[in-house]
């Protein structure tokens, strides 16, 4: 090589897999390059050429295609592509087209095999790295589909281990030990009448067991798990995934009727689809301090936007992203109560919005509560939730889920009281409705108790849905708050739009398309006295109820599901381009397929609102 | 320019293919003969097929008959490809005395002077590389006269080739490139054509060294481009050279 080539040589050695190569192979490479430079747009590799060459990204940027003709990747500046037709089958597999005008490297068929015989960390690097790319890109979209059309008896490889609720912990461990499971199924009765009554896990060994010195022979049944959360053979992987994220277990019975068929692991689901929001789930539980759950939460938005690409529906997506912030907030506060001692009145930790929805996307605040045991003396013990509180809240503001502008947090005294507190709070909003005061409290009646005595939050539901339906006031009061953000549809179809922060003309998929559905569908839930909390579900447990007809539920459903896969393709996109998500879409960023699909969308929200006018506040006028 | 005083006006205004023709008969020195010998494609040759080299001397000054070559870098190209693997950089010692100025300027010190060899020694390499290719510079009053002279001064006959100036190109395409009166007061600046600034109008990386190969490097990826944006591949090769 001509040292004063030394120009190239250095731009090359500050990009993987060239900045740990031996000297004299990076001259080599150096002086085997052919420069070449390509318009914007111009064709560079073709699929089926012979590939002759690996290309390295000297300026500009190129765009790699799968055959389907879907964008599989994007090359920047000191990247490589190409090599994989030089691997395998000496043809190209990718086509590539310069994005922007580039300047390219061309790194000959020799060089190429002869760098990859000579350096490992090289070959490594172009076959690990072209393998992984490659299965991803050419299974991303079976893998995805496999999610959703697997079903969960392809999971089960491990025989069911279990024992009867009697035995004692010591022999209990034994088994788990003598046969490799994390978890022992404990079952009553025998034979034809053996039923499942519980769950022990390595977790629960060491937690409960270990901990609190119990003694070897204590019965298992003083520990294990009861009411446990199962799935049906029938059920997809995804649901089992969603069922995992939701109730934040780690295993899962599969139940043919009464009869256990196995147990699927949350590490089985992980091997199955390792880029899946479990694993970032999983590696939640692993972490010892903030810091740790800081540097975590920076992949939240890589799962998120990956989610989208595999084409993943906005129940899944809304739903994992809520698992996981549910399982940031968990791990904090299995982190605060180490830090500050147990509690001293048993706790339920309540998360409020979006998240108890299972409705949450990347840009989001923290919205949460916490019931506090009846026996609560705030004198006495108040200091420990506030501090337990703040220490959550601090910790999820690090991990990206900023404070709650409205206050709606357990560090919020009004919003950390004991259930009886709770129950008057809700009876007073119910029974005696302001509709001033219930715009505020709208966001608690999206409630899931997501750590310590959830049964707390579940006689909040109870009492919300006993009450909520008798209350036609309540529901007109709700009805018409919901009535003021309207769809932004104009005369003739045509987009209303706001100007934005940065005075372009936009409309808010959020104020205007998913925030008026969901609320429209709570309204209608709370009438009908469901206990469901994701809109999707509520709308289920209205179809059961005949209050709106089916063709109309089936609409609401493609509505809200369109309006929220637009909402959430278009914070993927934003995180793709390197900028903050928000809600505002302009009307030229939409295809026409979108475009058109929205107006249908949002003449459905508005025509959902014209009912929940006439059902609810046409009714309280002659009632009131 | 200033050539052979024994070459007749006529062949200077022959097509460059067949002025090679008589220049290899009439040329002396062996360098020359085989230089010329080896052939100029004609003119209509497209640009795309055309053997190309890239050229770049750093001088003591700007001109040819008070200056002196300090470092010549070159690289074969074609529109398609620019062979790294066949780049070419030398140092040779001035016949004139080094200016203290440009010194600094080019990053080549008396020391490697003093140990670089005369122009004389290096022809055979040099012309290597140019036999039957066609030169290409981003300016094209240097390389050309600078050659001229060395080779009048070292054996006694001087060389005719034609140039692609990627300078010229660039003034070709902006012709308004100087503001007029009215633009100039209110502050519009003319449009450069120099290397640096001409390469980022097509996106072209900037390159931090200085030299007579990195230059001439860069002079070939400039040409790639323009021909990229503003010509064709078919475009004939007679259509840029001067």
């Amino acid at each position: 090589m001509q040292a004063e080539l030394i120009d190239i040589r250095n731009h090359l050695i500050q990009h993987a897999p060239f900045d740990d190569m031996p000297e004299e192979l990076v001259n080599q490479l150096t002086a085997s390059i052919e420069i070449s430079y390509v318009r914007a747009g111009a064709q560079i590799l073709e699929t089926g050429q012979p590939s002759t060459c690996m290309y390295y990204l000297r300026s500009g940027a190129v765009e790699i295609f799968r055959r389907s003709g879907e964008l599989y990747n994007r090359i920047g500046e000191g990247e490589i592509f190409g090599q994989f037709g030089l691997l395998m089958q000496r043809q190209v597999r990718f086509p590539a087209r310069a994005l922007e005008d580039s300047l390219l490297y061309r790194v000959p068929a020799d060089t190429f095999h002869y760098l990859f015989e000579n350096d490992e960390n090289f070959a490594d690097f172009v076959e690990i790295e072209d393998r992984s790319r490659l299965r991803s890109a050419l299974s991303r979209r079976e893998k995805s589909n496999a999610l959703m059309t697997s079903r969960v008896t392809r999971l089960i490889s491990r025989k069911t281990v279990s024992a009867p609720t009697t035995v004692r912990l010591q022999e209990a461990a034994r088994i788990m030990t003598d046969n490799g499971v994390s978890a022992l199924l404990l079952m009553d009765g025998e034979g034809d009448s053996e039923r499942l009554t519980g769950i022990i896990t390595d977790r629960d060994l060491r937690t409960r067991a270990v901990t609190e010195a119990l003694p070897s022979e204590t019965p298992v049944s003083d520990i294990m798990t009861e009411g446990l959360i199962t799935i049906r053979t029938s059920s997809y992987i995804f649901e089992a995934m969603l069922t995992m994220l939701h109730n934040n277990v780690h295993h899962l019975p599969v139940m043919d009727g009464y009869e256990v068929r196995g147990v699927i692991a949350l590490a089985d689901i992980v091997k199955y689809e390792s880029q899946s929001s479990l694993y970032l789930v999983s590696n939640i539980y692993h972490q010892q301090h903030v810091k740790g759950l800081k540097k975590i939460s920076l992949d939240v938005r890589d799962s998120f936007v990956r989610m989208v690409n595999e084409d993943a529906n906005s129940h899944m997506i809304g739903s994992a992203m809520a698992g996981i912030g549910r399982s940031f907030t968990q791990r904090l506060l299995e982190l605060g109560e180490e830090k500050l001692g147990p509690p001293p009145v048993p706790y339920c930790f309540m998360a409020l919005g979006s998240m108890a929805r299972d409705e949450q996307l990347v840009v989001t605040d923290q919205d949460n509560a916490m019931i506090l045991d009846d026996s609560f003396v705030p004198e006495e013990h108040d200091g420990y939730f506030l501090a337990l509180a703040k220490f959550v809240s601090d910790g999820l503001s690090e991990c990206g889920y900023t404070y709650c502008t409205g206050d709606i947090m357990a560090t919020n005294p009004k919003w950390r009281q004991p259930l009886k507190v709770w129950r008057s709070y809700f009876t007073d909003w119910i029974e005696n409705p302001k509709a001033e005061a219930l715009l505020n409290s709208n966001i608690f009646f999206d409630l899931d108790g997501i750590y310590g005595r959830t049964e707390f939050a579940e006689e909040l539901k109870t009492l919300i849905s006993e009450k909520a339906s008798n209350s036609q006031l309540f529901l007109t009061l709700m009805a018409r708050n919901a009535l003021n953000r309207t769809p932004p549809l104009g005369f003739f179809r045509t987009f209303v739009l706001e100007e934005d922060g940065k005075h372009q003309k936009t409309f808010n998929l959020k104020r205007r398309g998913t925030a008026p559905l969901s609320d429209l569908i709570r309204i209608h839930a709370l009438a009908c006295g469901s206990r469901a909390q994701n809109s999707f579900e509520r709308l289920k447990s209205i179809g059961k109820t005949k209050l709106i007809l089916e063709d109309d539920l089936g609409n609401l459903r493609d509505a809200l599901e369109f309006i929220s896969i637009v909402r959430i393709r278009h914070q993927a996109l934003s995180l793709e381009a390197g900028e903050e998500p928000d809600n505002n879409v302009r009307p030229e960023d939409l295809s026409p397929f979108e475009r058109s699909h929205l107006k249908d969308a949002f003449q459905v929200v508005s025509n959902a609102q014209k009912f929940l006018r006439f059902r609810y506040t046409s009714q309280a006028t002659r009632h009131v | 320019m200033s050539e052979s005083p024994a070459m007749p006006e006529a062949v200077k205004h022959l097509p460059w293919p067949e002025q090679y023709q008589a220049l290899a008969s009439s040329a002396k020195a062996p360098v020359l003969k085989a230089f010329y010998e080896a052939g100029c494609v004609p003119a209509d040759t497209p640009v795309s097929e055309a053997p190309m080299v890239a050229l770049d001397f750093e001088t003591t000054g700007l001109e040819a008959e008070a200056h002196s070559i300090v470092s010549i870098g070159l690289v074969p190209f074609t529109l398609d490809a620019i062979q790294l693997g066949k780049a070419k950089h030398w140092v040779v010692r001035p016949r004139l005395p080094l200016h203290q100025a440009s010194v600094t300027f080019h990053g080549i010190t008396h020391a490697d002077i003093n140990k670089a060899p005369d122009l004389s020694e290096i022809l055979e390499e040099v012309f290597a590389s140019l036999n039957g290719r066609v030169p290409v510079v981003h300016f094209r009053h240097i390389e050309r006269r600078f050659l001229n002279v060395a080779l009048q001064y070292r054996l006694g006959e001087g060389i005719r080739f034609p140039v692609v100036d990627t300078m010229a190109i660039e003034a070709h395409l902006h012709p308004g490139r100087q503001p007029s009166f009215f633009k100039r007061l209110v502050g519009e600046k003319p449009l450069s054509i120099r290397l640096a600034d001409s390469r980022t109008r097509y996106g072209l990386p900037h390159y931090a060294a200085h030299n007579a190969l990195i230059d001439a490097i860069a002079t070939a990826e400039l040409l790639q481009a323009q021909i990229q944006h503003h010509f064709s591949p078919q475009t004939p090769i007679g259509d840029f050279w001067l």
